[in-house]
């Protein structure tokens, strides 16, 4: 049965009045139940502001709660946990400001494969986020972005926005579970196409895109009735499991005549074997998201309690594909939670070929940006703490479909500070890189990295600060 | 008229379209022979090709189909015709699962029976089986018609978006929010002249039409502040 349809019991007394189901009697309509802010912090350990209010919300609403950005799990470690040891006795240094570092980045070298393989001038592009989930604007201007630092975007699920193809010099090509508005001209259009098993956020799930953002314009794409809360299928309709996705690949292979190379991106939960069941099954790009990743609507409990660590992943990505004998033909690219050069230089010394960043590209765009300061307060938020995408109501209008919200993303201006800052982190990663005597960043590797807590080192086998071991049991 | 001949038998696969490609090039029906029920012939075919498998083909066969006729003269694998946007696919035998999903335009005739999830995540055009159609037919489709004339397997039209599954014959039983909707006079009379198009001509047939029941196109709570709460 699915998990919201009315159930037929009848009880012995009337419907009670939502005011009531909601606990407004006695209650201060500035602080409702259900919201962390209206409860004050006690001494329970387990009874927190967070938990009580999401009894009272649950208790209220009969379903999860949904919301969008990323997870809030206080226990995921980050890159933090992680230091650059560069040269210094045993190996030489290059001159930061002065020696070059090449940055150059290609996707699927698979000769007799791909014809095209995807070349970018830096190892970071954009990550599959969809129109729906983002504006149109937002989507151009990470577009014009990118094209300007010879970087990429991809289309995300709800099919190939116009606006985005002449923006984005080098675009793949989103296949997911849902395939809509998939178009064979669209995929002949693209730079690559990347077919979705999961994603960091929410494996094991489809996509979500609520009500409020399935504009005329969204549901005519995603041949949906507008306004539908869009819970998209999770398994691909035309293929189970990695032996029929063998065939699959061959199909968009032969669709697009060996052309461009195909990607597969997963959540992070086993990529061990998934990674391995991935390179066999025949693409030539993995993308591993971790349960850092963000979207734009989920299940909270998604967010906070499914998938593993991207610097976990990593590693274990790459140890696959090494034991496989897969690494000079599949390009791997991490993903989830990037937020600087700093993370994206630990991705390339853990393994990763390039990375694919998703919120910080948004933020750059001027998500949580202290603008507009009425319309967070009107959705109980402000910058710095808003997680709203599912509102469809982005104060900033990044993550909406409403046509006066969707002006304040600047096109032109927000271009440019994509622009920039992709120019900055590449920057940073370079600095690193030479710092540790690298005239190429993809030669960082795990020996530039020092682990600074038990749980960092055991998660990546990265050694231990000062002790040089990897944390072993 | 000349046929271009295409023999597949154990051909690299790579080969075998390009000849199908070459023949429809040439601006001649193809005959693509000794098909030994190889994955993924003819895809992507444009509009004007004329492409006839002689044999059993494979998954996928004619998907992403961009206007051409096809027709197979026995069975097809998962997923024939799917994301196919215009044009024709005529199976002689039964189709496995997967027919046609996710496809925008065109239609797909199959004389035999139809596997699982047929029609699954369908955006729009027809299938016409003639005889029943497998579990959980119309899973999630969007738009578009699935018309079958000998029944239908258990969870038919499971999570319609919507689209319409038209079933003469007995249905095992409904998917999860799908409801027999009455079909008007003008609704059957443009599925049987539908059919005849086809050759199916039979004024007797007792019509069931299935539609979404809506109940999941939303959550239950449509009050907008309550996605507002953390």
């Amino acid at each position: 049965m699915a998990d919201d349809l009315k159930t037929p019991y009848s009880y012995p007394f009337a419907t009670p009045a939502e005011d009531a189901v909601a606990m407004t009697d006695g209650a201060d309509a500035n602080r409702p139940a259900g919201v962390p802010s209206s409860y004050e912090k006690g001494d329970s350990v387990r009874w927190t502001p967070q938990s009580l209010s999401e009894v009272h919300a649950l208790s209220r609403l009969g379903r999860y709660q949904i919301r969008g950005f990323n997870t809030f799990n206080q226990r995921m470690p980050t890159f933090d946990d992680l230091t650059f040891v560069p040269a210094t006795m045993t190996r030489l240094p290059l001159e930061g400001y002065r020696e070059s570092c090449d940055t150059r980045t290609v996707l699927g070298n698979r000769p007799g494969l791909v014809e095209k393989p995807i070349e970018l001038d830096i190892p970071i592009y954009i990550a599959s986020m969809s129109f729906g989930a983002l504006s149109a604007s937002a989507k151009a201007a990470l577009g014009y972005g990118t094209s300007k630092v010879g970087s990429m975007t991809c289309t995300g699920e709800g099919g190939m926005l116009e606006d985005e193809r002449q923006a984005s010099s080098t675009l793949v090509y989103q296949m997911t579970p849902s395939r809509y508005m998939l178009d064979l001209e669209h995929l002949r259009m693209a730079d690559g196409i990347e077919l979705v098993v999961g994603q960091g956020a929410k494996p094991g799930t489809g996509g979500l895109l609520l009500g409020m953002k399935v504009s005329d314009r969204v549901a005519a794409m995603r041949s949906l009735p507008k306004g539908v809360d869009q819970r998209s299928t999770v398994r691909h309709p035309d293929f189970l499991g990695a032996d029929d996705m063998q065939v699959k690949i061959e199909e968009l292979r032969e669709a697009t005549n060996y052309q461009v190379p195909i990607f597969l991106k997963m959540g992070a939960t086993r990529p061990r074997y998934d990674v391995a069941i991935a390179a066999k099954a025949g693409v030539d790009v993995i993308v591993v998201d971790g349960a850092e990743g963000g979207t734009g609507a989920s299940p909270e409990l998604l967010l906070d309690h499914t998938g593993i660590p991207l610097i976990s992943a990593i590693r274990a990505a790459r140890e696959a594909l090494d034991e496989c004998g897969k690494t000079d033909e599949v390009s791997l690219v991490a993903a989830g939670g990037i937020r600087s050069g700093t993370d994206v230089a630990k991705c390339l010394a853990l393994g990763a070929d390039a990375v694919m960043i998703g919120t910080a590209g948004l933020v750059a765009l001027g998500c949580n940006s202290p603008r507009y300061l009425d319309d967070y307060a009107a959705l109980g938020t402000a910058p710095g703490r808003c997680h709203h995408c599912h509102t469809g109501l982005c104060p900033v209008g990044v993550a909406t479909q409403d046509p006066e919200l969707e002006k304040r993303v600047d096109v032109p201006a927000a271009s440019e500070r994509v622009a920039r800052f992709l120019t900055a982190m590449t920057m940073e990663v370079t600095l690193l890189a030479k710092a540790c005597g690298k005239s190429n960043v993809h030669n960082l590797e795990v020996e530039d990295l020092r682990a600074l807590s038990l749980e960092a080192s055991a998660f990546t086998g990265v050694k231990l600060a000062g002790i040089d071991r990897p944390y072993s049991w | 008229m000349n046929r271009h001949e295409v023999r597949v038998a154990d051909r690299p696969l790579r080969e075998c379209n390009q000849a199908i490609r070459a023949g429809i090039e040439s601006g001649q029906p193809v005959a693509v022979t000794d098909t030994r029920s190889r994955h993924n012939l003819g895809i992507g075919l444009p509009a004007g090709a004329e492409v006839h498998f002689d044999g059993s083909v494979g998954y996928y066969c004619g998907g992403l189909n961009n206007g051409a006729h096809i027709t197979i003269s026995r069975n097809a694998g998962w997923a024939a015709g799917e994301a196919m946007a215009s044009g024709e696919i005529t199976i002689n035998g039964y189709a496995g699962m997967s027919l046609g999903a996710s496809m925008r335009g065109g239609l797909i005739h199959v004389k035999g029976d139809a596997g699982p999830r047929c029609g699954v995540s369908m955006k729009g055009g027809d299938i016409i089986v003639e005889g029943k159609i497998g579990y959980l037919s119309g899973f999630m489709a969007h738009a578009g018609r699935i018309i079958a004339l000998g029944g239908a397997d258990e969870a038919c039209a499971d999570s319609l978006w919507g689209g319409e599954v038209w079933v003469a014959g007995p249905i095992e039983s409904l998917g999860v929010d799908s409801k027999i909707a009455q079909p008007s006079d003008d609704e059957i009379e443009q599925i049987e002249d539908l059919l005849a198009s086809r050759g199916l001509d039979n004024g007797s047939r007792s019509w069931q039409k299935i539609v979404s029941a809506q109940r999941l196109w939303h959550f239950e709570s449509r009050d907008a502040s309550a996605w507002l709460m953390i």
